[in-house]
């Protein structure tokens, strides 16, 4: 295929071969961020929690005197224990991708020196550990003594087990075990280590990350009740969390049921991730209708161009050329402006990137997005072009002999 | 002339239904898409309290300790119980307000109303009258009511349908978390947004449903919510005793008239903090904030990050969808050359002819912000189906509805410009001689 008559025939169109090469590169710039986008929400959604959420559900209730909790603690576990197919029940204070309550900022030394991040300590009655399926990889499981009483917000010290991300960050390279950790005045011996734990609110943007969280072994008292773990066959676990509810009702009428708050853990992180998956449709949308807007650009400008040359054409077919001629004059030409499209696209999806970035918390966009989103728009040119340059090389060469 | 132009215009774009099809949906869809997104925008970054918001301010000071202290930082965003106190009794306001976020269990008097929690705000007499409050019944309390921590409250219609069927409720009892409450007023539909009166709460929550004097809440120790921040060795108390800990977690928003007495105020807070280290009490050096109700949204960046990205993709399409636009209208009046020859060489101008072409732009346009509109208002459904706490704001107003056609006819305008001024260079006899 000669390229040169081409060239030539796009510099008598310069303007409409601008704009349709504009058009591309703007296609091209959008598409590449737009898909990062995506990747970047789908892969957020796809944290991993460590626990087993299929099986587990929570309760949440309040509006009880921190006098009444063990009271409560007892009724809700009695009862929760009673309802067909609950394999545990037990106080858990967090919920991963429910109520975070022990969000705090750690210490690794007693004097409050060294900043060690923002953490989540799950604090968990007898039973929750073990329900929540974490596993421990290192050091000892929690014994039956580990779990004590306490009076303030938190234990003041206990023997906690640690998720691995979270000793890797705090003491990297060293063996975590028997090593310490300060909230305030209160400290806490790591014990053991988990695989992995992901905290409440894995999209914090704090001086934290989602694998950041320790289990704090304690006895359900005052301030830890209402917040309840339940584990159960995943078949069984819908109708065993609508059980519970109504349980609510007739075990402690007085309390509030956090009809919100009481969800298995799989639709909280369904809720969780919503906004992601909104954001990650609207912009699957974006990409649809610009895909569609492009070629419907390209459709039509060819369509102009062939009906404009029918007489040429013609002249072409009537010495000789064959329908593929003129078919692959076309797509060729379709080809050359969209490779030129791509050339300035690729830049300004690079320019874009580093926009986005300055605003947002966005990594750089690797580069094999470029050469994934050349492909796609070269198809997209082809596809739109086809229709057109069919008709073309439908023009009979009879054509040539008409005037007009 | 412009009548006659409007003709030939929709004769023309009668005469290539496709084409014209084309620039119309894609001009529909940009459209669409921009306004959809900047109508969300428009709506979250409105200003909550029109009338005053250049007259609220919010100060800030910096209490902290020398622990990890960093010259030129932001003072924390609220202030603790001391200085909420001693800036409220210093009364340098021409209105002030001290405040915090609650939530309290209301047991309803009718047996067939389970116990619930409702959100409530702890705050001080000049609340009402500072934020422009509107009521139903009656009015707020007194500050005779914050000294005496009177057992009075203000409820919003939302809850008096509730409790008393909507009726004038006022003398009439709420019981709170055991304890018995006077309703003293019942406040008017009030939702400001953002929430801005304490950010703490989700950047565009609904208003509480109880009112209470902060005084009475501190009593009777009942719940708060909201966000504490402490430092050195203040944490760790169980909450009863958060007056005197080192920590920030209240509100403070006072009224002043003028720039004037807003200069004044901020002399006056680095004097108190002066002050205060001198007492011994601040550590770091003079760190105070003054700013008003926008300032103040500004600095927090309560517009979701998620929707500005969008009006930025929305954009960025509307512009594609534009380009597109421009090469449509460029084939479609470079065809029309022979016919514009002619009209060129019976006379007309190339100004004319210009104009003519603009006119046809225009209407296209104009079909486009139409269908955009429609586009718009499905776009705002969808949003509307979203969980976020900011979705059942998202609706048109009337400003958005003029911007949305300016816009149409505007864009397509330009878009029809370049193609306008191209064809109008066509040279008469030429294509007179081709014909």
């Amino acid at each position: 295929m000669e390229i040169q008559p081409i060239l030539a025939a796009l510099r008598k169109h310069r303007l409409a071969t601008l704009l349709i090469a504009l058009e591309i590169a703007l296609a091209c710039a959008v598409l590449c961020n737009a898909c990062f986008l995506i990747a970047n929400r789908l892969q957020a959604m796809q944290v991993r929690s460590g626990v087993d959420e299929a099986a587990l559900a929570t309760l949440q209730i309040s509006g009880f005197e921190n006098s009444q909790a063990n009271d409560i603690n007892a009724r809700i576990l009695a009862g929760l224990r009673a309802i067909s197919g609950v394999q545990s029940a037990s106080v858990l204070n967090s919920i991963p991708f429910g109520e975070h309550r022990g969000r705090v900022g750690i210490m690794t030394d007693a004097e409050g020196k060294h900043f060690g991040g923002v953490v989540e300590l799950y604090m968990g009655g007898p039973g929750s550990l073990e329900a929540l399926g974490l596993h421990v990889v290192a050091g000892r499981p929690l014994q039956a003594d580990d779990y004590q009483p306490f009076e303030g917000v938190f234990p003041t010290s206990a023997s906690v087990l640690m998720a691995r991300e979270l000793s890797d960050h705090l003491w990297p390279g060293a063996d975590p075990l028997g090593k310490t950790f300060w909230v305030d005045k209160w400290s806490y011996r790591v014990v053991g280590i988990v695989d992995y734990l992901v905290t409440p609110y894995p999209s914090y943007a704090g001086r934290s990350a989602p694998g950041w969280s320790a289990f704090v072994p304690a006895q359900p008292g005052p301030m830890m009740a209402g917040s309840y773990l339940i584990k159960a066959a995943p078949a069984d676990i819908g109708r065993v969390l609508r059980d519970a509810r109504e349980m609510v009702a007739k075990v402690a009428p007085d309390a509030v049921l956090d009809q919100e708050g009481s969800q298995t853990i799989s639709d909280l992180r369904n809720q969780f991730f919503q906004q992601d998956r909104i954001m990650a449709f609207m912009l699957v949308g974006v990409i649809v209708a610009l895909l569609l807007v492009t070629a419907l650009g390209i459709v039509g400008l060819a369509s102009f161009w062939v009906q404009q040359r029918r007489k040429q054409i013609g002249i072409r077919r009537a010495i000789g050329a064959t329908r593929g001629d003129i078919l692959r004059y076309f797509q060729t030409e379709n080809f050359l402006i969209v490779s030129g499209g791509i050339a300035l696209g690729m830049v300004m999806a690079f320019a874009l990137n580093l926009a986005l970035m300055k605003f947002y918390e966005l990594p750089h966009l690797p580069l094999y997005y470029l050469p994934v989103g050349a492909i796609a728009l070269w198809a997209l040119g082809q596809l739109a072009v086809l229709g057109p340059a069919l008709r073309a090389a439908a023009v009979p060469p009879v054509v040539a002999t008409r005037s007009g | 002339m412009f009548t006659y132009y409007l003709e030939l215009a929709l004769r023309s774009l009668r005469r290539n239904k496709v084409l014209t099809g084309l620039m119309v949906v894609a001009i529909a869809l940009g459209i669409g898409a921009c306004m959809t997104t900047l109508t969300v925008l428009h709506v979250l970054s409105g200003d909550p309290i029109p009338a005053k918001s250049a007259r609220l301010f919010y100060p800030q000071l910096d209490p902290q300790d020398m622990d990890g202290y960093r010259e030129g930082e932001e003072p924390p965003e609220q202030v603790t119980w001391i200085d909420g106190q001693n800036l409220l009794k210093a009364r340098r306001a021409q209105r002030q307000a001290l405040m915090t976020g609650g939530a309290v269990p209301v047991q309803p008097a009718q047996a067939d109303v389970e116990p619930f929690f409702s959100d409530a705000r702890y705050t001080t007499a000049d609340f009402f009258p500072m934020f422009e409050v509107p009521f139903l019944y009656g009015q707020g309390w007194s500050g005779g009511d914050d000294d005496a921590k009177a057992r009075v409250a203000v409820i919003t219609r939302k809850l008096n349908d509730k409790l008393f069927g909507g009726k004038d409720s006022r003398g009439q009892i709420v019981r709170l978390k055991d304890t018995a409450f006077r309703v003293v007023g019942v406040l008017d539909d009030w939702r400001p947004n953002p929430h801005f009166y304490d950010l703490n709460m989700g950047n565009y929550s609904e208003s509480e449903e109880v009112f209470l004097p902060l005084s009475t809440s501190r009593d009777l120790v009942l719940p708060r919510n909201g966000s504490t921040n402490c430092w050195g060795r203040g944490g760790g108390n169980d909450g009863d005793q958060v007056e005197n800990a080192t920590c920030v977690w209240m509100q403070f928003w006072v009224e002043l008239a003028s720039p004037a007495d807003a200069a004044a105020y901020k002399t006056f807070l680095e004097n108190y903090s002066r002050e205060q280290k001198a007492l011994g009490r601040f550590e770091r050096p003079v760190n105070v904030r003054l700013r008003n109700v926008m300032q103040w949204l500004d600095q927090e960046k309560v517009v979701p990050s998620d929707v500005r990205l969008q009006s930025w993709l929305a954009i960025g399409f509307l512009i594609v969808c534009l380009v597109n636009t421009v090469g449509l209208m460029l084939a479609k009046f470079l065809r029309r050359a022979g016919e514009l020859g002619v009209r060129r060489a019976l006379g007309a101008s190339k100004r004319e002819i210009f104009k003519q072409l603009l006119i046809e732009a225009g209407v296209v346009g104009l079909a486009g912000g139409v269908c955009g509109l429609l586009l718009a208002f499905i776009g705002l459904w969808l949003v509307r189906q979203q969980p976020a706490d900011y979705a059942s704001l998202a609706r048109l107003d009337l400003v958005m509805l003029g911007a949305t056609f300016a816009l149409a006819v505007g864009s397509s305008i330009a878009a029809g410009l370049l193609p306008a001024w191209r064809a109008c260079q066509v040279a008469p006899a030429l294509q007179l001689k081709s014909q």
